[in-house]
């Protein structure tokens, strides 16, 4: 029931946008997002709403969120 | 193409693997999460390979199907032998209520429909002149979109039978009963989209309990795990975001207002538990109209109590794991269930036997 | 029915004249005109003979096919009967040599539809060099059948028999493209989810990606499997379990569509338990593996074959999975294909 999908925004009409999910197209209702969306962009898509906005920026920063953490334990090395 | 969010490198793994290794504690430790997809992803990818023996992963109520209780499921059934068609999700029409599920009653006569949403139980009551209700199960992060539909145009013969649940109630619970021994939380990412980190504060205030949200890649369970690891040796627990791509600390303010709108928060029965104080959703009184329990007379129904014979209470507080109920696998399977966590989709049961949760080494 | 198009009616399986004009003109001229027995199919008589090669093993199977939506992205019933057939002879290396068709239609149904159909079947068989022989028609009243039921069975020649069973510790397992395209492609096409995507059936007749692989490696090939129903996960535990061995299988090296990962994620569906209908599990000596995977991969139905996994004793009668992330875990016998009406 938790199952959201990160989408990317195909093209946006209103509050529906056209997202796709590795090549499958769905419709996806932007009632709930605080902010406009444009295509490019990411979004959490559950049971058909938009929840979240995300950006390609954001999957890179939760890639230093890992690999600060095992450096800070000494578990990698630094810069890797 | 993939998007850029799959982050299941085996490379990354190891590190937090190693680094999980050296923030465990010499004596073991209980992790408890409260989201049937974490335990999805953690059996389905072999996580628990990663964690010393010291460290335990259980899950504990995060099955929405497991914990309605057995008065609504009783509930939705005497709907639908008036005559009603009944919509909800596949895995709650095959649930046990008081003996008795919605998918006997089907075959018994009634119609009963499953859906994949609130807005799949509007169009059915658009095509027809009889009664239609919505079983409406799910915690926080598919309650707000039956909310969105009830402020639409609701057809006239479509009607609610809300049995929504909010889950910091329930990790509150499960610390006040008795030998959970619980070490931390590992919080749901997609009802945290929704509710925000600060939505956990009160119910741990006072309690010293860390909690980390955290997301659903298998590397995002590791990096949560590594988290709330830290937390406990450091004798510093917080709630602390695991998850930051997608949950802020005030969550989804339009999802909340949504809610707001139309529910408020009340106790609730959570199968296996026991009622919990503002642990779910009735109307709000202009929203009342909407309310099945109150457009049909079902009579009496017997206050819930679980008679399946089996753990499910435990394993749904996390006291147990499947394989310490003596009927998993033997005489509670799948295809013959006898309590809830061996039929809901996200029941810690039914994710062991299918992809076997016990650890290889 | 008031519209103009032609469609079935009960005197269409009834045995006589309307019946006669169905198969002439219709169903002979598709399917005749292949095979070199005595008696052929357009003699319409109550058998046909076969000019089967006397050498070798024959194989015989049969399969009844109720796929639903009968149309659906890469194919339809009609190229799935045929498929379904030839690939069961495939995989127990045979070359497909004869089938038989029986149908039983739905009054009403719509003849045109029943020309694609046919025309399907035809070309089916001719990218594999086999024929009909013999066919039945039956017509059930609406609503007693919904649309179309397709049994074939089949005839092949095997210089020896391939069973599924044969496995032996050391062995490699290779599958021969993409996993879970069937199964995926039909659940999207059935509407319910609205979704849509570009993801095709992988329906094919495989006999002549099989063919060069017996050809060339002989008895190096140690047993052949079709993950259809139940998909590859279904198939791979039937292996372990009837030769008592244990497979382990890398997540890492499983060939799957982008489109089909997707799906999986968004409906909650595993890839490896929903049905295969172009692809074959062939299991090879391991000296032999890098030969099978290059030979396969010279053809267009093996561009993305892999080698899978190996077979161990580790776990008799199961399969390991070792996962992309690094964990292991037993991909265990689904109970049952989760898309209903899929073959």
């Amino acid at each position: 029931m938790c199952l959201a999908a990160p989408a990317r925004v195909v093209s946006v009409s209103g509050q529906t946008a056209v997202v796709d999910y590795d090549g499958v197209q769905m419709n996806a209702r932007l009632e709930t997002l605080s902010e406009p969306v444009s295509p490019g962009d990411y979004v959490l898509v559950h049971a058909g709403f938009a929840i979240q906005r995300m950006s390609a920026e954001d999957g890179e920063a939760t890639l230093r969120l890992f690999d600060e953490l095992a450096a800070s334990l000494g578990s990698a090395p630094t810069g890797s | 193409m993939s998007h850029p969010f799959r982050f299941s490198d085996p490379r990354r793994a190891r590190q937090l693997g190693d680094a999980i290794r050296l923030l465990a504690p010499h004596e073991p430790v209980k992790l408890v999460h409260v989201c049937g997809t974490h335990e999805i992803a953690i059996t389905r990818n072999g996580l628990r390979r990663f964690l010393p023996e010291t460290v335990r992963v259980l899950e504990g109520p995060g099955c929405p199907v497991c914990v309605t209780p057995p008065a609504d499921i009783e509930t939705a059934i005497r709907i639908g032998e008036r005559g009603a068609i009944v919509c909800s999700f596949g895995d709650m029409l095959r649930v046990p209520g008081f003996g008795r599920s919605l998918d006997a009653a089907r075959a018994d006569g009634c119609d009963v429909r499953t859906v994949l949403s609130a807005d799949e139980a509007v169009r059915i009551a658009e095509a027809t002149s009889r009664e239609v209700v919505f079983f409406a199960v799910g915690f926080e992060t598919t309650a707000p979109m039956t909310a969105a539909v009830t402020l639409e145009r609701v057809p006239p013969n479509l009607s609610i039978l809300l049995s929504h649940k909010r889950i910091p109630p329930a990790m509150a619970a499960l610390l006040d009963l008795p030998n959970t021994g619980i070490a931390g939380f590992l919080a749901p990412g997609h009802v945290s989209t929704i509710i925000g980190t600060a939505a956990y504060e009160p119910w741990m205030s006072g309690r010293r309990m860390p909690v980390v949200v955290g997301g659903f890649e298998p590397l995002d369970i590791l990096y949560a795990i590594a988290l709330l690891l830290r937390q406990i040796r450091d004798r510093r627990p917080t709630v602390e975001n695991g998850y930051p791509r997608a949950v802020e600390k005030n969550g989804n303010l339009a999802a909340q207002r949504l809610l707001d709108d139309v529910f408020e928060p009340t106790a609730v029965a959570w199968r296996g538990i026991g009622v919990l104080p503002m642990s779910g959703y009735r109307f709000r009184p202009s929203f009342e109209s909407l309310d099945a329990r109150a457009r049909f007379d079902v009579g009496e129904i017997p206050d819930s109590h679980d008679s399946a014979g089996c753990r499910c209470p435990e394993v749904l507080t996390a006291r147990a794991v499947p394989s310490d109920c003596p009927l998993f696998g033997a005489r509670c399977t799948p295809l013959s269930p006898v309590g809830p966590c061996m039929v809901g989709a996200e029941g810690a049961c039914a994710i062991w036997f299918r992809y076997d949760g016990e650890r290889l080494l | 029915m008031n519209d103009r198009e032609p469609r079935i009616t009960s005197l269409h399986g009834a045995g006589g004249e309307v019946m006669d004009q169905l198969l002439s003109r219709l169903v002979f001229p598709r399917l005749a005109g292949r095979a070199s027995g005595r008696i052929p199919l357009s003699a319409g008589d109550d058998g046909a003979t076969l000019d089967v090669p006397r050498d070798g093993e024959l194989v015989f199977t049969t399969d009844s096919h109720i796929v639903k939506p009968i149309f659906f992205p890469g194919g339809d019933i009609g190229r799935l009967a045929a498929s379904g057939t030839l690939n069961d002879l495939a995989v127990m290396g045979a070359r497909p040599f004869a089938l038989s068709l029986a149908a039983v239609i739905e009054e009403g149904f719509l003849i045109a539809d029943l020309e694609r159909i046919l025309d399907s079947f035809a070309a089916s068989l001719d990218e594999v060099g086999a024929s009909v022989a013999c066919g039945d028609t039956k017509v059930m009243p609406a609503g007693d059948l919904d649309g179309i039921v397709l049994t074939t069975s089949g005839i092949g020649v095997a210089r020896r028999a391939i069973s599924d069973a044969a496995l032996r510790v050391g062995d490699r397992i290779l599958v021969t493209g993409t996993l879970g395209d069937h199964g995926m492609a039909l659940l999207a096409a059935r509407g319910e989810f609205h979704l849509t995507t570009a993801l095709r059936s992988d329906v094919a007749p495989i006999w002549p990606l099989i063919e060069p692989l017996l050809d060339q490696l002989g008895d190096a090939v140690h047993a052949m499997k079709d993950p259809t129903r139940g998909g590859l996960a279904a198939a791979l535990n039937e292996m372990a379990r009837k030769s008592r061995t244990c497979i382990e299988a890398v997540e890492a090296d499983l060939p799957i569509r982008p489109e089909v990962l997707g799906l999986s994620d968004l409906l909650g569906i595993s890839p490896l338990e929903v049905a295969n209908e172009g692809k074959a599990i062939v299991v090879v000596d391991a000296h032999a593996a890098d030969d099978a995977l290059r030979i396969l991969q010279r053809h267009p139905l093996g561009v993305s074959a892999a080698i899978i996994g190996t077979v161990t004793e580790e776990y008799p009668g199961r399969v390991v999975l070792a996962t992309e992330v690094g964990g292991r875990r037993f991909l265990d016998m689904p109970l049952g294909d989760p898309v209903p009406r899929i073959c």
